[in-house]
């Protein structure tokens, strides 16, 4: 059971400072989850922690690849707008 | 909310004469604390410069106005740095810039995310500078969700200033612009997260205050959802213990990713930004010189030479410690022995002026000056812009200026209200009368079109040189070019072209207007 990061990872090192495990480096070009270490915060806290801290959504993903924070749940962006943005990535 | 304190009596922001600052009704321990820092003191701007370091690059709130996938070189504005550093790296750019630019008094950090979200790394920056460069002052911004747990530690670093983004009183406006935050381990949203951010900076703001360390408040104008809500945040705030206030025009275009960006929010005009500012300056300081810089910017307030210490150019530069130091030490004392200067001849010529009754050159002899009653109240005030390259000087040619100084001239005397961007519109030693294209294909023809639109409202605009052709394009737009006083301090140039003005009548009476 852990979290990976996704290619949509910015660096911004949110995620390392809060993972109370340890278990996230700054890997090139984007940050990366040791499995072994990842506990998915299950017995910490009530959120996986790098999740809730993270500003990109679909950066973290869980075992079967599905986003915690998915397209508009953290900018607040309707979908109806989301192509803008994604033309411009 | 418990605020009513009562408001001191302060001079709005046309202070008077030609040494008005915005700081002038500060005790001298305050001003003294402000008068070599560019980011603080509107003086000090002209002068002496500044770097922020990048090592801050989590942060733990989310705004409307900001997009942290979108970094690029050529874009000046808060929450952009180029390439991250770890405290070592930064304390050898820090050095670096020092040795290079002995004007610089001041190190910050700005982010790119919140300083005090990257706790570790913000202090051991703070710490390894304190110990190689003693001089150089310490400051952080922050949006203050953390600053509470901090305040200790900031004292403890001698970190004399601070700046908290303050954007809102009321959690109902905070939720129209902060859709997230992360507070004790979760992700918390909507009213509850505004209003635990806005509790968070109004005790960040009085704890920093009770131990004396100087707080400037910064807030962006979204109109339609903080404009008129920020009148009330300036009361507040000072009341709480802020010394300053910089009301900062949102920026949001739909390339940069934000929410406002794709959502079409538009962000003030020159004018609406300046009625706010000075709706709010009857309450506080209001400062107006901010450039809403990058998050490693190096330099000059508005100049950006972040690009020549880079990481990989560091190397090559060498820095003696010692020989560094001193060099400052004497840059600074010279500076400040020519403001005094400066300011000494500019109250010995009012002195004699008023004694003598004559006019000099600068004020036809025949005409009232204008600055004296009765006919004082009869002149409309000017708004005039500035090229200028620093030093308080009219000192840059019109075709290299990436930016004009606003000021408006009254019978009160010229103050600064501002600065306008402009697109940089000579490349280089050509006459920048031809009609050359840019690498981007513009036409510089199209480039002054759009300076000239960015100057709207000024009507005179004040430069070292211009060329021919941009002077007539100016000249049919309204504003009226003047080289004529180019290496003169601003202000007294400012006022001088106002009594001109005044003595050849084009500053007819508009009593019924300003009643």
């Amino acid at each position: 059971m852990a979290l990976s990061i996704t290619e949509v990872c910015t660096g911004c090192w949110a995620c390392i400072g809060v993972c109370p495990n340890q278990a996230i480096h700054a890997d090139e070009p984007i940050f990366a989850i040791d499995p072994e270490k990842c506990t998915e915060c299950v017995a910490e806290f009530a959120e996986a922690q790098c999740a809730a801290i993270c500003p990109i959504e679909c950066a973290i993903v869980d075992e079967l690849g599905a986003p915690l924070n998915p397209p508009g749940s953290l900018t607040g962006i309707p979908s109806e707008n989301w192509r803008v943005e994604i033309v411009r990535l | 909310m418990c605020l009513p304190v009562p408001l001191n009596a302060m001079p709005s922001g046309g202070a008077c004469g030609a040494v008005s600052d915005a700081l002038l009704h500060l005790p001298e321990p305050i001003r003294a604390k402000v008068r070599d820092h560019p980011c603080y003191s509107e003086e000090a701007h002209h002068h002496f410069a500044r770097m922020h370091v990048a090592v801050a690059p989590a942060c733990n709130i989310q705004c409307h106005y900001c997009n942290r996938k979108y970094d690029c070189a050529n874009e000046s504005r808060p929450g952009v740095a180029s390439e991250l550093l770890t405290p070592a790296q930064a304390v050898r750019k820090a050095l670096a810039v020092a040795a290079t630019i002995p004007q610089m008094t001041v190190l910050g950090i700005a982010g790119p995310g919140d300083s005090l979200a990257n706790p570790e790394r913000t202090f051991e920056t703070f710490r390894q500078l304190c110990e190689k460069a003693p001089d150089i002052k310490l400051c952080l911004s922050t949006n203050g969700l953390n600053l509470p747990e901090y305040v200790d530690e900031i004292a403890r670093h001698n970190i004399g200033h601070v700046t908290i983004t303050i954007n809102c009183l009321d959690p109902e406006i905070g939720m129209r612009i902060y859709p997230w935050i992360f507070w004790k381990n979760r992700r918390i949203r909507g009213r509850e997260a505004a209003a635990i951010l806005i509790e968070q900076q109004q005790r960040g703001l009085e704890m920093l205050a009770a131990r004396g360390i100087l707080v400037k408040v910064n807030s962006v104008m979204i109109p339609g959802v903080n404009d008129e809500h920020l009148k009330e945040v300036s009361r507040t705030v000072k009341a709480r213990g802020a010394f300053l206030h910089n009301v900062m025009p949102l920026i949001a275009e739909p390339e940069h990713g934000s929410y406002y960006g794709i959502m079409g929010q538009r962000g003030p005009t020159a004018a609406e930004l300046q009625a706010l500012q000075d709706a709010c300056a009857g309450d506080m300081a209001m400062m107006r010189h901010c450039r809403q810089c990058r998050a490693d910017a190096v330099g000059l307030l508005g100049e950006d030479r972040g690009a020549e210490f880079a990481l990989d150019k560091l190397d090559a530069i060498s820095v003696d410690y010692d020989l560094a130091l001193s060099r400052r030490q004497e840059t600074r004392a010279a500076i400040f022995r020519r403001l005094d200067a400066g300011r000494e001849t500019r109250r010995a010529f009012r002195v004699w002026k008023t004694e003598t009754k004559v006019m000099t050159t600068i004020i036809p002899a025949q005409e009232p000056e204008c600055r004296a009653p009765p006919t004082a109240t009869d002149c409309r005030p000017v708004v005039m812009a500035v090229a200028t390259a620093g030093q308080g000087l009219i000192n840059q040619h019109f075709g290299h200026a990436r930016e004009f100084l606003v000021y408006e001239a009254s019978p009160a005397g010229a103050r600064f209200i501002g600065h306008r961007k402009a697109d940089l519109y000579c490349a280089g030693a050509k006459d920048c009368d031809e009609e050359e294209e840019d690498e981007e294909g513009r036409s510089a023809a199209s480039i002054l079109e759009r300076t000239i639109a960015a100057l709207s409202g000024c009507e005179v605009l004040l430069c070292a040189r211009i060329g021919y052709a941009p002077w007539k394009r100016l000249e049919a737009a309204g504003i009226q070019p003047n080289g004529e006083h180019a290496m003169e301090d601003i202000k007294d140039a400012v006022l001088a072209v106002y009594r001109e003005m005044a003595a050849t009548g084009k500053l007819a009476p508009v009593r019924q207007e300003r009643a």
